[in-house]
């Protein structure tokens, strides 16, 4: 499970803090300043992964970093996550945000932060990675993009605009895996 | 991509300071939150900073609270706090407002509403409630859009209590036309599952069809539970095993769309998600493992490629490979894997072949030989976590020979390493290591001095602890004993005379207490130069109170002659009046013994440590004291436990009277047995047929004992034979034998070393012979496996010589023989026995139990069969049990048995006769019977041969049970062919949904060796439910002070009007519960869980469902008999 989501720059400032166990709040503060001291003391060239930091509990978690330009991307996880694969989905969620920005910079992480998170919200979901495949993420973020537009109009033609959200369809990309072959004997629990 | 993330930002200043160019515009730089963050970074410190932020949040807060306020202003503002609190600035006002967005906003403003709450608040949070209503109605909403927020809100945080309320939209829209939904929904059941398992185990169905979903998507989103739920319980899935493979065939095979495609790797994290799945199931389990082998392969070959992603699916198969049953060529083509990772120039690939590497080199040394130039190699490298991996890796391969490199070397990198965690790590690790190998006394005591002075104050506790222990218990010889603290005493004696400023407070703790404890075994030793060195450091200024207590102890146990009592009593004046207590006391103690030397020799005797101290944990000697303190009105003593739940009472009962939501407190065990269909089916296996007992029995407990240890400590049991031979056979071959100096210098010649520069390669050779001495050769066995043992030095004595059981021979049951076998030899046997009544002809002077129970036997012989008879045609006097009706072969056990069982219990409803486990000729079997008032396990033991067995002891043990015999005499022997009948008592301790009870059997056959079987049986707890019986009144008093509480919803049995006592009357007849009252659509029952534990139910029918909720003083019993109300009402 991913623990927790951290960007912040080459000077420690958070730009996306994103928690997915509780922490208090000064606790969160403290884990992005004892990361930020973990992260930025190392080199381009030594490994991308970092482990035993007090905070966020012992052995059994890492964080999992990439620097780019001015931007750390830190995913703070537990043994159950493959340690390249987080290296990847860290380079799938950037590719997804230059995307959706356009040639992506700090700037856009500052002032579209909500954004950002919803971009967030279609690969990671409660901890989980929920989706990988970042034109299937773009075309979710893209149609809650054009909700915004149409919600725009929705005071001029009120009626029209909201049957036009009511009938919204989320793009469905058709695919299909063929899983027939499954032969899933549901087991009937024998009682006792 | 970084270049240009990089150019954009090198404009970044100009940006900031002129927003008149075109660029500023993008950025929204007229926002109210651009001005904030304009704001923000013109600032230059952390005081200014607040200062504006406070500023800010006073203006937020303001404007939240005006009423004038439109949606659209809520929605920038929330972003303006959210960025706020990011910064850890609390905007704990604006969290009402954020969930009120998210209920009253336009879907637009309700996405920012939504995401605030999501992160401002948390699961435990008060205001969290009053977002259930809108999550519910967003639930419902025909705006997919909606739908999605709310199931992304329910994923991140929802009220555990909560969760019913929402769990059957979420569960509906498991059928949701869009995958996407359906994708949510899963995730959002995942997280309940995590926090609250047993309200949805029922839907475990749906999480199948959520796997054989057509969509790919919701497929990967389904893997994240049952990786969860078999990682818990991974007999319970063996049946997926199959389709996983299948699965991961068609993703390797390409057979997914182009879409999934990750760098022309097709669906790279499923693969992930799906090896790992793989690697639970197969491990230890030859048969699954079989399946899977093929399907790895192909993946091996398959993920050539060069990329990253392709490295994250290979290092996935290497570990499988190594975790499951092990195939030799898959073994060798990981092995070349993890080869490739290690030598990689990509240096998070060498991390991980490092990983690889530590992971596998239990069941594979010669693997790390074969590395043993790039491990040396990694010792140096610049990284530190790649440093300390490498010394993890050392770690695991550290033996007698190589002890000292490998600790020099952790020690090297302690001295550099400022993190706290791996210093403390790393200590543990090293006086492990220094404990076990320590080649001699010098090196260990300045080894342990390095920990010590090193690991300072951070280090576990333990290690001082387990130091002093054992260097006062001793060793085997004296003399040795006497040496080694010797050398410990000089060593501190010279480190205190260097100047103790710098050394921590734990290490100045050890060397008083050794210094006072044994200076005197140094001769040349005067104890005044001790006592001056101690009181050095009482003066010191860096030295703690708990510290100079110690110092304080050793000088009293020093302080002889005129000197010691001159520097005693000066010490001692000093410190009476130190305003620390427990120095004081010292002082006072130091100032009296040090005047009265019989005394001292009395109370603080020389090389007493070693002796047990009797302490009288009981303190009788206070007895007097707390009688005259109670007659004198004082309140008598509460445990601090009782003082808790006395608080936790009051509190539940002033503060929250309804109890709404008060925290239930799960039992991480009940949880763990509930989930699982296979544990729940063992008990039936167990009583149902014999050859599936065998199967299905052994899938949950027996299989512990019964199963061929594959793996062990020292890697593959059954291969380590062939391992050893395979060693013997390549000994020419040079790269592997490194023991002997000769043959390793030539090894190392060959090792393909790029540049061959003479000196510091050279070093580098030197470094790997010492360092992997005693890998790989025959002694590659021995250093992981037993002769580890007789290499120890400091072997601890042990402490009661007495246990070792010599020749005692422990057979495991279940595997011997097939049970079937054994339960038609049971039958036969007891058969015979029954109808030529051996029994009691062939035992004239058998103990008074027995021939008791025999006559006992004899008398009721026919009442019994038709008792059985009776039993077999109406299984409803075994109800509570719930077991299938027994097949064949086992009736007539069962009839044979139950003639034995006490007169007193016959009549009452019992289980199932289920064997439990069997040594040649003796057979263990059990029931259980219930009783009104108490729930009875009787034991038969049948010994079917000629001669006797004597020495029986039998030995009954429980978590979660007390179980106490009933006979007074334990029985001690079994005559041939003749059963004893043993019965015990069992109540619960802590409530689970079946309980276990765990046995062993000691006994001598007459050929003369004693010898010992183990068995358990498991009883559901609805065996120990009792009706209780209380009016209506005593029920609501009850219920309030009642303080654990579980939800669910429960089917009804039918759909009309009698629904409700329909379903109440199932419950009643079967789990013995007792219907207070049916009052219209809700009724209250009322059970006990014996002897006296009540545990009170209110049922409710809304909206086609059983509403049930339970209360008990007891943590767990609630969540524990809803299970079973749970089962009672799918059986019926």
């Amino acid at each position: 499970m991913i623990k927790a989501i951290l960007i912040f720059n080459n000077h420690g400032k958070p730009r996306l803090i994103r928690f997915y166990q509780y922490f208090a709040e000064d606790m969160q503060q403290q884990i992005i300043r004892e990361t930020f001291h973990l992260v930025s003391k190392r080199d381009d060239n030594v490994c991308n992964f970092l482990e035993g930091g007090s905070l966020i509990g012992g052995s059994d978690y890492k964080l999992i970093y990439r620097h780019y330009a001015t931007l750390y991307f830190v995913f703070c996880v537990d043994s159950s996550e493959s340690e390249l694969g987080i290296l990847d989905l860290i380079q799938v969620f950037v590719e997804t945000l230059d995307k959706c920005f356009e040639n992506v910079c700090e700037l856009d992480l500052i002032f579209h932060m909500d954004k950002v998170h919803y971009i967030l919200q279609e690969v990671v979901m409660g901890g989980m990675v929920l989706e990988t495949n970042m034109n299937e993420i773009v075309a979710q973020v893209e149609l809650q993009t054009r909700m915004e537009k149409s919600e725009g109009g929705l005071s001029a033609a009120p009626a029209r605009a909201v049957s036009a959200v009511k009938n919204m369809n989320l793009p469905e990309i058709p695919r299909n895996i063929n899983i027939g072959d499954i032969n899933i004997k549901v087991p009937s629990l024998s009682p006792f | 991509m970084s270049d240009v993330v990089e150019k954009t930002l090198t404009a970044l200043p100009s940006l900031l300071s002129l927003d008149s160019q075109p660029g500023a515009a993008k950025l929204s730089s007229t926002s109210k939150l651009g001005n904030l963050i304009r704001g923000i970074t013109e600032l230059t410190s952390k005081h200014e900073e607040e200062k504006l932020i406070q500023r800010e949040l006073t203006s937020i807060k303001e404007q939240v609270s005006s009423p004038n306020t439109s949606m659209r202003q809520m929605k920038e503002l929330m972003v303006r706090a959210t960025y706020c609190e990011m910064l850890g600035y609390e905007a704990s006002f604006s969290y009402i407002h954020a969930i009120k967005l998210a209920q009253q906003g336009t879907a637009l403003e309700k996405r920012v509403g939504y995401l605030a709450v999501s992160l401002f608040l948390n699961e435990d949070h008060e205001l969290l409630l009053l977002l259930v209503n809108t999550v519910l109605k967003d639930l419902q909403s025909t705006n997919l859009i909606e739908v999605c927020m709310a199931l992304t809100v329910v994923s991140q945080m929802f009220p555990k209590d909560m969760i019913p309320a929402i769990l059957p939209l979420v569960e509906e829209k498991l059928n949701h036309p869009k995958e996407i939904i359906r994708r949510k929904a899963v995730l959002a059941l995942y997280k309940f599952y995590q926090i609250a398992p047993n309200q949805v185990q029922h839907i475990h169905n749906k999480f199948r069809k959520a796997l054989c979903d057509k969509d790919p998507g919701v497929m990967t989103a389904s893997l994240h539970i049952y990786l969860q739920m078999i990682k818990e319980n991974p007999e319970g899935y063996k049946d997926l095993t199959a389709s996983v493979v299948t699965i991961l065939k068609q993703v390797v095979g390409g057979k997914l769309p182009m879409d999934f495609n990750y760098h022309s790797v097709p669906a790279p994290w499923l693969q992930i998600q799906l090896l790992r799945i793989l690697s639970l199931l197969g491990k230890n389990d030859h048969s699954t493992s079989e399946i899977m082998y093929e399907v790895l392969d192909e993946s091996l070959r398959r993920a050539e490629m060069n990329h990253n992603i392709t490295y994250a699916i290979l290092y996935e198969c290497v570990k499988c490979i190594y975790t499951i049953h092990p195939k030799s060529e898959l073994l060798e083509k990981a092995a070349k894997c993890i080869g490739n990772f290690v030598l990689s120039q990509k240096i998070n690939l060498k991390y991980l072949g490092l990983k690889a590497l530590t992971y596998v080199v239990q069941q594979d040394p010669r693997l790390a030989l074969q590395h043993q130039m790039t491990i040396i190699e990694c010792l140096d490298h610049p990284d530190l976590i790649i440093k300390r991996e490498t010394l993890e890796l050392l770690f695991r391969i550290t033996n007698a020979q190589n002890v000292t490199v490998i600790v020099e070397k952790m020690l090297e990198f302690l001295r550099i390493s400022k993190d706290d965690y791996t210093t403390t790590d790393l200590v543990g690790k090293v006086a492990e290591l220094a404990e076990k190998y320590a080649p001699d006394n010098e090196w260990f005591i300045e080894t342990m001095n390095t920990v010590f002075s090193v690991g300072g104050d951070v280090m576990q506790p333990d290690i001082p602890n387990s130091f002093l222990k054992l260097l006062s218990e001793g060793f085997d010889s004296v003399e040795e004993d006497r040496k080694l603290r010797q050398f410990a005493v000089d060593s501190y004696v010279s480190l205190l005379q260097g100047g103790p400023g710098k050394l921590p407070q734990r290490f100045l703790q050890v060397i008083s207490w050794v210094l006072g404890e044994y200076s005197h075994l140094s001769e040349e030793l005067d104890p005044a130069t001790v006592l001056s060195l101690l009181s050095k450091l009482l003066d010191s200024k860096n030295t703690s109170s708990e510290t100079k207590s110690w110092v304080l102890v050793a000088m009293t146990k020093l302080c002889e002659g005129r000197a010691g009592v001159s520097v005693a009593r000066e010490v001692s004046e000093t410190y009476s009046s130190s305003l620390d207590t427990a120095l004081r006391q010292r002082a006072q103690e130091l100032q009296h013994l040090s005047q009265d030397s019989e005394l001292r020799a009395r109370v603080l005797p020389r090389d007493a440590s070693r002796e047990p101290l009797e302490v009288d944990s009981s303190l009788s000697f206070l007895d007097g004291f707390v009688s005259e303190a109670l007659a004198a009105g004082a309140a008598p003593y509460k445990p601090p436990h009782q003082r808790q739940e006395e608080l936790a009472q009051e509190k539940a009962l002033s503060l929250e009277p309804y109890g709404l939501s008060l925290p239930i407190s799960m039992s991480s065990c009940s949880i763990g047995d509930r989930q699982s269909p296979t544990l729940l089916s063992v008990s039936s296996g167990l009583s149902g047929d014999s050859i599936e007992l065998s199967h299905k029995g052994g899938s949950a407990t027996l299989k512990l004992d019964g199963v061929k240890r594959v793996w062990g400590r020292e890697g593959y049991l059954s291969k380590r034979e062939s391992v050893e031979e395979t060693a013997q056979v390549e000994v020419p071959s040079p790269l592997r034998s490194p023991s002997q100096q000769g043959e390793a210098d030539k090894s190392h010649n060959q090792t393909p070393t790029p540049t061959p520069t003479p000196e510091p390669e050279q070093e580098k050779q030197q470094l790997a012979s010492s360092l992997f001495v005693g890998l790989g050769s025959q002694s590659s066995v021995c250093l992981m496996g037993k002769s580890d043992l007789t290499n120890q030095r400091f072997r601890r004595k042990a402490r009661c010589p007495g246990t070792s059981s010599g020749s005692s021979e422990i057979t495991s049951n279940s595997i011997v023989s097939p049970p079937s076998m054994v339960d038609s030899l049971l039958y036969n046997n007891l058969l015979d026995s029954n109808i030529t009544s051996e029994l009691d002809l062939a035992s004239p002077q058998s103990p008074p139990q027995l021939s008791q129970d025999l006559s006992t036997a004899n008398g009721t012989c026919d009442v019994d069969l038709t008792d059985r008879d009776v039993t077999a045609n109406n299984p409803s006097i075994i109800r509570d049990n719930g077991v299938v009706a027994a097949e064949d072969p086992d009736k007539p056990t069962d009839l044979c048995l139950s003639s034995h069982l006490p007169a007193e219990l016959s009549g009452l409803s019992r289980s199932e006769i289920t064997a439990l486990c069997s040594h040649q000729s003796l057979h263990l079997s059990a029931c259980h019977v219930q009783g009104d008032d108490s729930l009875a396990l009787v034991v038969f033991i049948l010994n079917s041969s000629d001669s006797d067995v004597q020495q029986m002891l039998l030995q009954l043990d429980s978590d979660q049970l007390e179980v106490s015999s009933v006979s007074e005499s334990p029985v001690q022997e079994v005559r041939g062919d003749s059963v004893v009948v043993c019965q015990y008592s069992l109540t619960v301790k802590r409530p689970s949904v079946l309980v276990e009870v765990c046995g062993v059997m000691s006994f001598m056959c007459s050929v003369g060796t004693p010898q010992s079987v183990q068995f358990s049986y498991k009883l559901p707890l609805a065996s120990f439910i009792r009706p209780l019986t209380v009016s209506t009144e005593e029920y609501g008093t009850m219920w309030l002070a009642f303080s654990h509480d579980t939800k669910q919803n429960l089917t009804l049995m039918r759909e009309d009007r009698e629904s409700l006592t329909a379903t109440l009357n199932v419950l009643k007849n079967k789990l013995q519960l007792h219907v207070v009252e049916i009052i219209g659509m809700e009724g209250i029952v009322a059970c006990r869980l014996l002897p006296d534990q009540p545990c009170l139910m209110h049922c409710r029918i809304n909206a086609g469902t059983l509403a049930v909720w339970l209360r008990s003083p007891i943590p767990d019993l609630p969540d524990c008999l809803i299970y079973h109300c749970q089962r009672a009402l799918q059986e019926h």
